[in-house]
C-alpha cells in the first residue's frame, strides 16, 4: 500500500436488489484516521452502501479497495477478518443473550486472544454496559442498545468502523453522548465511516462528508463546506437556503 | 379484568361483587364446556345409530362450572391473592439471568446426587422399568441433540427422526453386511448420521422458519419411505435385527453366539437377561453425561454462542463477520450425530428394528420435548424427556383416560410455564482484570 493510498477506496460501485438499482457509480475514499460522514434522505441507499462494502448485496459493478487490497465481492466473514466492523442500522443486538455475550460475539473474527482486554476497554468507553453486563440485552433501553451495538463492533479491533445511524431514536442528550464517544473512538486510532440522518451533528463531527441522493453521490466536501452549502441546508438541515 | 380490581378494595374484599363475578364466570364456563363436550360426549355412536346421552355433558359441565365458581372465590381470599401474585411474578421474565460461577458450583452437589441415583436405579428396577428407563434415556439423548438445532440455533427441524433412523439402521445393516459389532458401528453410525446432516443441511440452510420446517419434514419422510421400500437392502417393513453390545468381547447371552464368552459364565454368576439391559442403560447413561458436558462447554465457546446469536439475528451475525452457513451446518451436523447415536442405542436395545419406529410422530415428540423443556435449556430438556416418556407409563393405570390425562398435563404445563419448564440460564464470563 503506497503511503498516499486511502484506507478505503470505493470506485464506481453499483448495487442492485433485483430490478432496483440502489447504488449508481458511487465513488468515495476514506483516509486513515478520518471521520467521514455520509448523509442522505430515507431510501437514498446509505445502508445499502455499508452492507455492500461487506459483500451483502454483492456489488454489481465497480470495485472496493481496502488497505491496498481489492475486497470487492469477498465473502462477508472474510471482509470482517480484515479489520472492518459494522454497527448495523437498527442495532440488531442479540436480545435473548446477555450484554456480555453480545460483546463476546463481536470478537469472533479476531479470535479469543484479546477478549478480556478488549472487553475492559469497551466497559471503559461505556460504563453503563459494565453495570448491565449480566442483563438480557433485549431489556436494555434504546440508547444502551446502541452503545452495545457500537461496543460489539469494537470488539473485533476494527481499523475501520462503519456506523449506520447510531443516533436513531435517541434523545438529544444521548445523541450528544454517542457522538462524543465516536470522537473518542477515533482518537484511540480507528477510522470511522458514519452514516447519519442527524446531518448537523454528523457534519460538525466529521472531517469530510458525502451527500447521497437516489443512489448517487451528489456532493462532497469538508464538514464546514457542506454545513454551509445552501442545498444541504435546505434539504437536510431544515434551513431556508 | 376490571371486576377483580373493583372487588379488591384497599380495605378488604367486597364479597357481593366477588360473588356476582364468580356466578358470571361459572355460567360462562358452563356454556363453554357444554358447547365443547356436547357433541363429543353427548352423542354416542352405537352401531349405525347415534344415541343421545346429553345428561353426560350436562353433568361434566356442571362439575366444571362448580369448580370455576370455587376457584374464583378462592382467588379472593388472602391466601388465593398471594398465590396469584406469586404465580404472576414467576411468569414475569427476569432481566438478569446469568448464574455466577459460584452459584453453578453449588449445583454440583445436586449433580452428584442425580448421578448416584441414576446409577443405582437400574440395579433395583424390574425388567419393565428398566426398558422404560432406557427409553427415557434415549429420548433424553434425542432431546439434547435436537435442542442444539431447534433450541440453540433456532432451526426448526421436523424431520429429526431421520437421523435417529440412520443411526439405528447403521448398526443393524452394518452388522448384517459388514459384520460390524456394536462398538465399531457406534462411531461409524454417528458419522454416517453427521454426513446425512451435512448433505441435508447444505442446500436447506438458506431457508428460514416455516420453509425449513417443511423441507426437513419431507426429508424425514423420505428416509422412512426409502427404508420401507428398499426391500433388498433394508428388508423393508420386515425390518432387520440388530446386534447386542458386548463388554470387551463378553456376550450378554445365555450361550455364546459369536465365539465369545457369555458374561455370566466369565463372572461365574447365574444367567440373567437383565444384565444386557443394565449394561445398555449404563453405557447410555455415560453417553448422556458426556453429551451434557459437551453441550455445556460448547455453549460457552464461540461456536455455541454463534448458534444462539444466529437464532437471534442473522443479519447482525453477518455484519459481525460470522460465517453463517458454517455455523448453521455445524449445529445441524452436531444434532444429527447425537440423533444417530441415540438410534444405535435404540436398535441394540430393541434387538430388531423396522421403519414404523421412525415416523413423524417421533419427530413431533422430540420437538415437544425441546419446547416443553424451554428451548435451549439442557436441564429443561432432560426433565421434559423424562416426564414425556415416564409419565405415559405411570398413567397406564388410568387405562382409557391415559391420553386424556397426558393432554391435560401438557396444557397445564404450558399455562404454568409458557416458556418451557426451565428458562435457559447462562454462566457468567469471568473477565480477567475487571474490577467491580
Ligand atoms: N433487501 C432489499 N430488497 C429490495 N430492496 C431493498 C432492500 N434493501 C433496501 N432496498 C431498497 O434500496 C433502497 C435504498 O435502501 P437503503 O436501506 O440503503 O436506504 P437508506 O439510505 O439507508 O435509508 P434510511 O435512511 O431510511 O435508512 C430503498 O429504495 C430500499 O427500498
Ligand atoms: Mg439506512
Amino acid at each position: 500500500m503506497s503511503p498516499s493510498e486511502p484506507l478505503l477506496q470505493i470506485h464506481e460501485l453499483d448495487a442492485r436488489y433485483g430490478p432496483i438499482q440502489a447504488l449508481r457509480q458511487v465513488s468515495l475514499y476514506i483516509d486513515a484516521g478520518e471521520i467521514v460522514t455520509l448523509i442522505g434522505a430515507n431510501g437514498a441507499g446509505k445502508s445499502t452502501l455499508l452492507m455492500s462494502l461487506f459483500g451483502d448485496p454483492r456489488p454489481a459493478g465497480g470495485w472496493v479497495r481496502y488497505q491496498g487490497h481489492d475486497i470487492t465481492g469477498l465473502p462477508t466473514h472474510e471482509i470482517a477478518k480484515r479489520g472492518i466492523a459494522q454497527a448495523p442500522e437498527g442495532r440488531r443486538i442479540f436480545a435473548a443473550m446477555s450484554v456480555e455475550e453480545n460483546l463476546l460475539m463481536g470478537a469472533i473474527p479476531v479470535g479469543m486472544d484479546h477478549m478480556d482486554a478488549d472487553l475492559i476497554k469497551v466497559f471503559e468507553l461505556f460504563p453503563r454496559l459494565k453495570e448491565r453486563r449480566h442483563q438480557r440485552a433485549g431489556t436494555l433501553s434504546g440508547g444502551e442498545q446502541q452503545m452495545l451495538a457500537i461496543g460489539r463492533a469494537l470488539m473485533s479491533r476494527p481499523r475501520l468502523l462503519l456506523l449506520d445511524e447510531p443516533s436513531l431514536g435517541l434523545a438529544p442528550l444521548m445523541v450528544r453522548r454517542i457522538f462524543a464517544t465516536i470522537q473518542e473512538i477515533r482518537d484511540s486510532g480507528a477510522t470511522i465511516f458514519l452514516v447519519e440522518q442527524n446531518a448537523h451533528h454528523a457534519l460538525k463531527l466529521a472531517q469530510r462528508g458525502y451527500v447521497l441522493v437516489n443512489g448517487e453521490i451528489r456532493l462532497s466536501g469538508t464538514g464546514e463546506e457542506l454545513l454551509a452549502d445552501p442545498e444541504v441546508r435546505r434539504a437536510y438541515l431544515g434551513g431556508r437556503g | 379484568m376490571p371486576p377483580i380490581a373493583a372487588a379488591v378494595s384497599t380495605t378488604g374484599v367486597r364479597w357481593n361483587l366477588v360473588f356476582r363475578q364468580a356466578v358470571l364466570e361459572a355460567t360462562a364456563a358452563f356454556a363453554l364446556a357444554l358447547l365443547l363436550l356436547g357433541p363429543i360426549v353427548g352423542l354416542v355412536l352405537d352401531g349405525y345409530q347415534v344415541r343421545n346421552e346429553l345428561q353426560r355433558p350436562l353433568l361434566i359441565a356442571a362439575i366444571i362450572a362448580a369448580g370455576r365458581f370455587l376457584v374464583t372465590l378462592a382467588m379472593h381470599t388472602p391466601t388465593g391473592q398471594t398465590a396469584l401474585e406469586r404465580f404472576n411474578a414467576r411468569r414475569r421474565q427476569p432481566g438478569v439471568l446469568v448464574v455466577s460461577a459460584s452459584e453453578s458450583d453449588r449445583q454440583r452437589w445436586w449433580l452428584l446426587a442425580i448421578v448416584v441415583v441414576s446409577l443405582t436405579l437400574p440395579l433395583l428396577a424390574s425388567k419393565y422399568w428398566l426398558t422404560v428407563l432406557i427409553q427415557a434415556m434415549i429420548y433424553v439423548l434425542l432431546g439434547l441433540g435436537l435442542n442444539i438445532v431447534v433450541g440453540l440455533a433456532g432451526l426448526l427441524d421436523l424431520g429429526y427422526v431421520a437421523f435417529y433412523a440412520v443411526g439405528a439402521y447403521g448398526l443393524a445393516l452394518g452388522a448384517q453386511y459388514l459384520d460390524l459389532g456394536f462398538w465399531s458401528a457406534l462411531p461409524l453410525a454417528a458419522m454416517l448420521a453427521a454426513l446425512f446432516g451435512g448433505v441435508l443441511g447444505f442446500p436447506v440452510l438458506r431457508m428460514h422458519g416455516d420453509y425449513l420446517a417443511i423441507v426437513t419434514l419431507g426429508f424425514g419422510e423420505i428416509i422412512r419411505l426409502v427404508l420401507n421400500n428398499w426391500l433388498e437392502f433394508t428388508g423393508g417393513p420386515n425390518g432387520v435385527s440388530a446386534p447386542a453390545p458386548q463388554l470387551f468381547g463378553l456376550e450378554f447371552t445365555r450361550t455364546a453366539k459369536d465365539g465369545g464368552v457369555p458374561f455370566h459364565e466369565y463372572f461365574q454368576i447365574s444367567y440373567d437377561p437383565l444384565h444386557r439391559f443394565i449394561f445398555i442403560y449404563l453405557v447410555l447413561f455415560l453417553i448422556v453425561c458426556l453429551m451434557v458436558v459437551v453441550v455445556t462447554r460448547l455453549r460457552n465457546m464461540p461456536v455455541g454462542r454463534a448458534w444462539e446469536a444466529l437464532r437471534e439475528d442473522e443479519i447482525a451475525c453477518r455484519a459481525l463477520g460470522i460465517n453463517h452457513v458454517l455455523v448453521k451446518l455445524s449445529a445441524f451436523m452436531m444434532g444429527a450425530t447425537v440423533g444417530g447415536i441415540a438410534g444405535v442405542f435404540f436398535a441394540t436395545y430393541q434387538g430388531f428394528i423396522n421403519p414404523t419406529s421412525f415416523n413423524f410422530f417421533e419427530s413431533a415428540l422430540i420437538v415437544a420435548i425441546v419446547v416443553l423443556g424451554g428451548l435451549g435449556s439442557t436441564t429443561g430438556v432432560i426433565v421434559a424427556a423424562l416426564v414425556l416418556t415416564i409419565l405415559p407409563e405411570l398413567l397406564r393405570a388410568f387405562a382409557d383416560y391415559r391420553v386424556f390425562a397426558f393432554g391435560v398435563l401438557m396444557v397445564l404445563m404450558m399455562i404454568w410455564r409458557p416458556r418451557g419448564l426451565i428458562r435457559p440460564r447462562r454462566r457468567a464470563f469471568e473477565v480477567k482484570g475487571l474490577c467491580r
